[in-house]
């Protein structure tokens, strides 16, 4: 079903809606670098508490970043699925995504439980405020992609691959390649160099 | 899957999967290179050479995943996307740059005794 707003170009995509979509995401890198020196400012201050070595786990920081980084892979190839009109394969790999997605949300869950089970909330101090704000927001983004791969899904299935669909999965690939990539940079400057200094 | 030939600069399976083959290696790298520099009680690889290495395969993945996975190369489509995108990793710049700079400044030059005989002197004391 196509609407008014369409707008066909030699891609027979929605060229502005894309553009527009990836506008906000360069926003959204705004508030990220803003949370990332933050953190950078703030990361010594332990108020007497932990370091962050002794708190985090290396192995199990390099697992959510293996599953994250394949999920942002199979939302590649859900969009080539897409573009070649293959409707249940964009539904499988959408899937797929999904379920990496929430693996990884529910690791960063059980290590934020387990910090804050252990005394070390985002109140016991600034380095902790920080910590817990900028991973905190990455994985609250990655909620709402998770809830973005479930309506879309829904949609697929229902109303098959029309162009308006398949922009809006374009926007939502986008996005998902965009948390991998915020990742990199919060595996490297978080973790890596928290546990090496 | 079969791969279609496609025009330059759309995406095409291989491109997902050098991507994804690339950015692993980035990633383990990087965890390598660190644990190597735990476990030796950083001795074999220093500091100073450390954290160079890990954000330049940081950047390096980077890099790979925007060309890759986002298609931001010189012939993609719409410019603009790589316009925005550069005009916004300046403004990231100003605000990272300056925030540290601005809190290096600040931590140093306001130490409790500096900020106790400003005050002395102001006679708030």
């Amino acid at each position: 079903m196509e609407t008014a707003i369409e707008h066909k170009s030699p891609h027979g995509t929605n060229d502005k809606a894309i553009l527009g979509f990836w506008i906000y995401l360069m926003t959204d890198l705004i508030i990220f670098a803003a949370l990332f020196a933050a953190y950078a400012v703030l990361r010594g201050n332990t108020f007497g508490g932990p370091s962050e070595r002794d708190l985090f786990s290396l192995p199990f920081v390099l697992a959510e970043t293996m599953i994250l980084l394949t999920s942002s892979f199979t939302s590649g190839l859900m969009m080539l699925a897409a573009h070649r009109g293959k409707k249940n394969q964009t539904i499988g790999w959408l899937v797929a995504t999904f379920l990496l997605g929430a693996s990884f949300l529910a690791l960063e869950l059980s290590e934020f439980s387990r910090f804050i089970a252990e005394g070390h909330g985002p109140q016991a101090s600034a380095s902790l405020s920080s910590y817990f704000t900028l991973v905190g927001t990455h994985g609250l983004h990655i909620a709402v992609g998770l809830l973005w791969i479930i309506v879309s899904s829904m949609q697929v299935a229902r109303r098959g691959l029309t162009p308006f669909i398949t922009s809006k999965l374009t926007r939502f690939s986008l996005f998902w390649h965009f948390l991998d990539i915020v990742w990199i940079f919060i595996f490297t400057i978080v973790y890596l160099m928290g546990v090496a200094l | 899957m079969e791969t279609k030939p496609a025009a330059s600069g759309s995406p095409t399976l291989g491109g997902y999967v050098w991507g994804f083959a690339l950015s692993i290696v980035c990633t383990l790298a990087a965890y390598i290179v660190t644990e190597i520099h735990i476990n030796s009680a950083h001795e074999s690889i220093p500091h100073e050479v450390l954290i160079p290495v890990i954000l330049a395969l940081a950047v390096a993945q980077l890099v790979i995943q925007l060309v890759f996975f986002l298609h931001l190369n010189k012939e993609a489509g719409p410019r603009w996307q790589l316009a925005v995108f550069l005009s916004t990793i300046g403004l990231v710049l100003i605000v990272v740059v300056g925030s540290l700079w601005i809190m290096q400044h600040l931590n140093y030059n306001m130490t409790p005794q500096q900020i106790n005989d400003y005050l002395q002197d102001q006679g708030s004391f």
